[in-house]
């Protein structure tokens, strides 16, 4: 088999565990319309208000929703023995995180870009403040899956890995989330939101080029 | 090492001899600007350190060095330390200045995110139980850090200017007197000092914890 055969096995095998068992992705999502559904609850209801607040609210939901799925992204393969074969196979550690990451987001990542803008309209946003909020959602899912990888890789294996994951990824997400509800607060308040969002493009871009390398070198210490 | 001690004592002595007695009341602050001499000291201190801890695990990764990744546990109290100072002092500064504990202010920010990678930093550590692997990890954790430290300053700049405008900025400071300037120097000096014979003595616990069954380290205990 060449290499893109064996990665596209990887992908493939990755969407297909988590779609055997739906109720771990379902559990997130519901996670994120529970945590963004308190915020009106525990503000009040004022449209206004709730219009300001709302591009953060969303986009911290999403943080903490990413934060909650990465517990699975590798310790499964690592309990099997899966990650020790990964090692071992032709197509080098990098690339089969690369595609272990690009099948998280697909399955975690992806339905939060696609409800958000649906729980945006609980905030009143409108319509085009909407479309950026996908936006920003789709550049920053991806480099939240990237930078949790690395945590989630860094904390294999230890105890209270779930706790010193949020402590560990926490305050690398900063800048996403900044710039993320930078663009959507632009927009909303009549500004254009280019200039964040093509940050936050640039972001992804360092993140897909140094989030896999930094991951691998992680798992080989966890495996070593 | 006791050398270190001795001239930390000395020049925190002629350091704050020069600040509290020789140099003048400011114009505009009174009394109260006079804690910049252990306020400043100590933000520079807290991420000079943190670069110091990530050239070490540099360092430890590519030479595979015991040693180095002992310099960067020894390192991380001090520069916790340092960075939870200089967040004290700035606040207490703040109070009479600012009329407010607390600003969002991007150097404030970027200070108090800077802590949290430290103290992620030292929970990671201390969360395996093979000090190897612990190394390894924190240290590719270190690395990840310091190329997200820029990132996180910048953008957490550019998010307050977004926000509110010029409000009050530690970099509008006019030229001080060169006395004030002596008197900083001599304080980070101290601190320099300080550091370093602290960091020394804690390696050289972390040295005798972790070689506790080695034959040299008896040897040398049986002649002192």
């Amino acid at each position: 088999m060449n290499t893109l055969a064996i990665l596209r096995c990887l992908l493939w095998r990755d969407i297909q565990l988590v779609l055997r068992r739906r109720s771990d992705v379902v559990a997130t999502l519901f996670f994120f319309m529970v945590a963004v559904s308190l915020f009106p609850l525990g503000v009040g209801a004022e449209p206004a208000l709730l219009q300001a607040i709302g591009p953060g609210v969303l986009w911290v939901a999403a943080l903490l929703s990413a934060l909650l799925s990465l517990g699975r992204l590798f310790a499964a393969d690592f309990a099997d023995g899966t990650l020790e074969q990964l090692l071992l196979s032709p197509v080098g550690l990098s690339l089969a995180v690369a595609v272990k990451i690009l099948a998280h987001w697909l399955v975690s990542g992806l339905p939060l870009v696609l409800l958000a803008p649906l729980l945006g309209l609980q905030f009143n946003l409108p319509a085009d403040v909407l479309w950026v909020l996908a936006l920003s959602l789709l550049l920053g899912t991806p480099l939240l899956s990237l930078i949790g990888a690395i945590g989630a890789a860094l904390t294999l294996g230890v105890r209270g890995a779930g706790v010193l994951v949020a402590v560990l990824v926490l305050p690398l997400y900063i800048p996403v989330l900044i710039f993320g509800a930078g663009a959507v607060a632009a927009s909303a308040s009549g500004m254009n939101p280019e200039g964040a969002l093509s940050l936050l493009a640039a972001l992804l871009v360092v993140g897909l080029v140094f989030a896999p390398y930094a991951a691998a070198s992680a798992l080989r210490v966890a495996l070593e | 090492m006791p050398w270190f001690f001795a001239i930390a004592t000395l020049l925190v002595l002629a350091g704050l001899y020069l600040s509290f007695f020789v140099a003048p009341t400011d114009f505009q602050q009174g009394e109260a600007y006079r804690i910049i001499f252990i306020h400043v000291p100590a933000a520079w201190m807290s991420m000079f350190i943190y670069l110091l801890m990530a050239a070490w695990a540099g360092f430890g990764l590519a030479l595979n060095a015991r040693l180095s990744f002992m310099m960067a546990q020894a390192l991380a109290p001090t520069g916790t330390m340092f960075t939870f100072l200089a967040l004290i002092t700035g606040s207490l500064w703040g109070k009479p200045m600012w009329g407010a504990w607390w600003v969002w202010d991007a150097r404030l920010t970027s200070e108090l995110i800077l802590l949290f990678l430290y103290i992620g930093y030292m929970a990671l550590q201390s969360a395996f139980e093979d000090s190897r692997k612990a190394d390894r990890a924190s240290a590719v954790f270190l690395m990840v850090g310091a190329i997200n430290v820029p990132i996180i300053y910048f953008s957490v700049k550019w998010w307050n200017t977004l926000h509110q405008g010029a409000s009050v900025s530690l970099t509008k400071a006019p030229a001080m007197a060169t006395i004030m300037l002596w008197g900083m120097l001599l304080m980070a000096l101290a601190f320099w000092a300080y550091s370093i014979g602290v960091a020394l003595w804690r390696v050289r616990c972390i040295i005798a914890e972790r070689e506790c069954e080695a034959g040299w380290l008896n040897n040398l205990r049986e002649k002192e």
